[in-house]
């Protein structure tokens, strides 16, 4: 099995609270991250293909339109914007996993309807010390 | 079941091109990539077995790296991949084509149903791996 990962970066501010509860209830369950003037983190996402070699080219996908995905669904989407805004995150709160869960959903019906490559798997690494990966890991 | 890696970091220079085509075709292709330029590579080997009950050793590290040497360093550290090697006349040295040239040449010199994986990192933000199939 052959995989082809690259690495992005998107820095964002969120706010991790649930609409239907007081600030107490929420600040019970998401501690310090519960602050409701937000917070924000340089996020880094990898993304893996996999898929056949296209001979000519020597490539899974070409990294170039990998790029151009990625900067369209994710990039201009997200990148310096408040998470929480999102429609994506209008019901669900915009946690390291449901982060992980919309980008890999987005990437991967880009990447399948412009390429031949399918994405295995997404990782967001939120801080140095947390991350989570959406996916089958190898 | 367990995995040892190990890395090494070696650089080289490369083009992408393929043989039949002109530079104005390679160049319409592969863009900037058909220009020649280089990489920082880092191999990071895994191999997966049981430890020998008395050496505690899937493989001994000194071993493996003269296999890493022998077989990669050798062959690849400070050269150009198109002009120094034999493996990309045909062939542009992606990393995904460049993976298999090392996959093929790390399954010849390890002793069998060792290697686990191999991820070939071509800089900070691109790598591919190649995971054999369970055995």
């Amino acid at each position: 099995m052959i995989e082809l990962t690259r690495r992005y970066a998107f820095p964002a501010a969120h706010i991790l609270s649930q609409s239907r509860l007081s600030a107490q209830e929420n600040l019970a369950i998401y501690g310090k991250c519960a602050n409701p003037n937000g917070h924000g983190h340089n996020y880094e996402v990898e993304v893996s293909v996999t898929g056949s070699i296209d001979e000519r080219t020597g490539r899974i996908v070409s990294p170039d339109l990998l790029d151009r995905i990625f900067e369209e669904r994710v990039g201009s989407r997200f990148a310096r914007r408040l998470l929480n805004e999102d429609e994506a995150f209008r019901d669900r709160v915009p946690t390291a996993e449901n982060i992980a869960l919309v980008v890999h959903e987005t990437l991967a019906d880009a990447v399948a309807k412009r390429s031949n490559a399918r994405v295995t798997r997404v990782k967001i690494v939120e801080t140095r010390h947390n991350s989570c990966i959406s996916g089958a890991i190898a | 079941m367990i995995r040892i890696t190990r890395a090494i970091d070696f650089s080289a220079s490369l083009r992408y091109a393929r043989a039949e085509l002109s530079d104005a075709d390679n160049a319409a292709l592969f863009g900037s990539r058909a220009r020649q330029h280089g990489h920082n590579y880092r191999l990071e080997v895994t191999l997966r077995g049981e430890p020998d009950p008395v050496t505690g050793m899937v493989m001994n590290l000194k071993d493996l790296q003269q296999v890493l040497d022998d077989e990669i360093m050798a062959r690849f550290d400070h050269r150009d991949l198109n002009l120094d090697t034999p493996y990309f006349e045909k062939d542009p040295p992606s990393p995904e084509n460049f993976a298999r040239v090392i996959r093929r040449i790390l399954i010849a010199a390890l002793p069998d149903g060792l290697l686990d994986r191999i991820r070939l990192q071509q800089d900070a933000d691109l790598w591919v791996d190649i995971i054999e199939p369970e055995s």
